[in-house]
């Protein structure tokens, strides 16, 4: 991982803008991200499911600990392999 | 940075990897068994030297922020903070210094030291982040470890079109090596959003621009230039027209640096010259939003190819003539960056004349063609960059600078009722460059000139 130094004036924020929502989610694949907190399991089982019965795709990914941002690579791999994100908070 | 403790007495600094370091083993343990007070601080084994309970430093901490440059190293060190330094193996110096006599008798007299550790060229960047890079205030973003760094810039919009050095903490700690100026000094407030820049910020876009740190002083000076109400970059970014800022590097730094003032000089192939004025441009761009196109205040309506880098030195080495900074009324040992709001170029042919007289005229007829002396009162909005082989003709017929240029007015404003106007340094400004053969010289148009607009700026370059 490489770390750099931003040349702007910090104007703007680092994170960039979400995408468009999409009109349909047909044809979509669907990352579903686990941030780590317990049960949050139980939700993303159940929204798996109910994506899948629909047709879609469906991948999952795990934070390693719900205090700290995605790292980089989970958050690039994820973009570049979904085209949506749900993320499921629990407790 | 503050260096890391040191005990009272003598302190050595050594490595087992050095041969002078093994030599003085023996010194060393005269001085351990001595009143002296040694410690020893070992920067490769912790089990060297032999027989001395030495402190493990293979972290280099002691050694970086103590500026350890040779081992052995002896420091005296009073009340914490060292008072005395010696480097290498001297017989005599060592006994001064230490106040203990017959060291090492069956010794050499004298051997020089080895390279520390702490400035390995292979460690020396890892150890400036680690000790130095608490310096850097700017942002930092992490890059996926799959994602491709190059295209990483150009996604975040940082890029004029070309690929940047991405600038990592380790390569903007060594460009700031090249000034003496403090990373959090403010260096100029930049158009168009109007954001005070710091000597950092520049040298972030000087790595991405792929400038050495030895370029960083004429970025610097260039950028200071700029953002001035007399250069007016903000105008000459946010114009419809071609222009661009034109750089001109004078003084010993240009040839210090290998800067280009001989053949191709306006065209590709110099590192110095082709990321100075890019590393402008990016700051520009980066730092102060300037950017061209549908969202941006660029709205040139052509642009210019001169918008990337157009960055040059006068060849004051091989010039007959007095330097433009020294036109400008700076000493010849001074080094300056002047700007001028231009693009370009384009060609000045003349083959056949063999007299200043004759030369003139084509300069002139040159000058016509995009130039109208009925609208504008000077030529303050341009620049000859004069060959050797037409400066040889000028020379040769006794004219210096200041003549070629009031003959060019005389010739330009001959027909205008209101008179031939007085030549200044910079109406039109007379650069000596270029190859040694070809009777060419070039033409660098500029902007809208005066208050009005931008106005030639010679700047001087600090350290």
């Amino acid at each position: 991982m490489t770390t750099i130094l931003d040349p702007t004036s910090e104007t703007q924020p680092i994170t960039r803008q979400r995408v468009a929502r999409p009109a349909s989610i047909e044809g979509l694949t669907v990352g579903l991200l686990d941030i780590s907190k317990p049960r949050g399991n139980v939700f993303l089982d159940r929204l798996e499911e109910l994506l899948v019965e629909r047709g879609l795709e469906v991948k999952r990914y795990k934070k390693p600990t719900f205090t700290k941002p995605a790292p980089a690579d989970l958050r690039y791999q994820i973009s570049q392999e979904c085209n949506l994100v749900i993320e499921a908070l629990a407790d | 940075m503050s260096g890391a403790p040191l005990p009272n007495g003598i302190v050595a600094i050594v490595k087992r990897d050095c041969p002078t370091c093994e030599l003085v083993v023996p010194v060393l343990a005269q001085l351990a068994e001595s009143a002296v007070g040694l410690t020893v601080f070992t920067q490769d084994d912790p089990s060297f030297p032999p027989g001395i309970e030495a402190v493990d430093d293979t972290g280099l901490d002691v050694s970086y922020t103590h500026d350890i440059e040779t081992v052995p190293t002896l420091l005296k060190v009073s009340d914490g903070a060292e008072v005395g330094r010696l480097e290498g193996w001297s017989r005599p110096d060592w006994e001064a210094f230490t106040g203990v006599s017959g060291l090492g008798v069956e010794l050499p007299e004298w051997r020089p030291g080895c390279g520390s550790l702490s400035v390995d060229p292979d460690r020396v960047d890892a150890l400036r982040v680690r000790f130095e890079g608490g310096v850097l205030r700017s942002r930092r973003l992490q890059l996926a470890a799959l994602e491709d760094e190059m295209e990483a810039l150009f996604e975040r919009g940082w890029s004029d079109g070309l690929p940047l050095v991405p600038p990592t903490e380790a390569r903007v700690l060594r460009m700031l090596e090249g000034t003496t100026r403090a990373p959090d000094e403010v260096v100029a407030v930049v158009p168009p959003i109007l954001v005070e820049t710091t000597v950092e910020k520049i040298a972030v876009n000087a790595v991405m621009a792929g400038c050495r740190p030895e370029y960083l002083p004429v970025v610097l000076a260039a950028v200071e230039a700029a953002c001035t109400d007399t250069f007016n970059i903000h105008g000459l970014l946010c114009t419809t027209y071609f222009s661009g800022p034109v750089l001109v590097v004078n003084g010993p730094i240009a040839r210090r640096i290998g800067m280009n003032a001989g053949h191709n000089v306006l065209g590709q192939g110099n590192r110095a010259n082709l990321t100075i004025g890019r590393a402008l441009q990016l700051v520009i761009r980066n730092v102060g939003g300037g950017r061209p196109g549908r969202d941006g205040i660029d709205r040139s309506a052509f642009g210019s190819p001169s918008k990337l880098s157009f960055c040059f030195a006068e060849d004051e080495a091989n010039s007959p003539w007095k330097p433009l900074s020294v036109e400008a009324g700076f000493d010849p040992d001074v080094d300056t960056v002047t700007l001028f709001a231009g693009h370009g170029p384009s060609a000045v042919v003349d083959q056949l004349s063999r007299s200043p007289e004759d030369l003139v005229k084509t300069f002139a007829t040159r000058i016509a063609g995009s130039f109208d002396p009925f609208f504008a009162r000077r030529l303050d909005n341009m620049m000859f960059v004069v060959g050797p082989e037409h400066a040889r003709v000028f020379h040769g017929g006794g004219w210096d600078k200041m003549r070629v240029r009031q003959e060019i007015n005389s010739a330009v404003f001959a027909a205008s009722s209101r008179g031939v106007p007085d030549a200044a340094w910079n109406s039109p400004a007379i650069v000596f460059a270029g190859g040694d053969a070809g009777m060419f010289s070039a033409m660098i148009e500029g902007w809208v000139s005066g208050p009005m607009g931008s106005q030639m700026i010679c700047h001087e370059i600090r350290g």
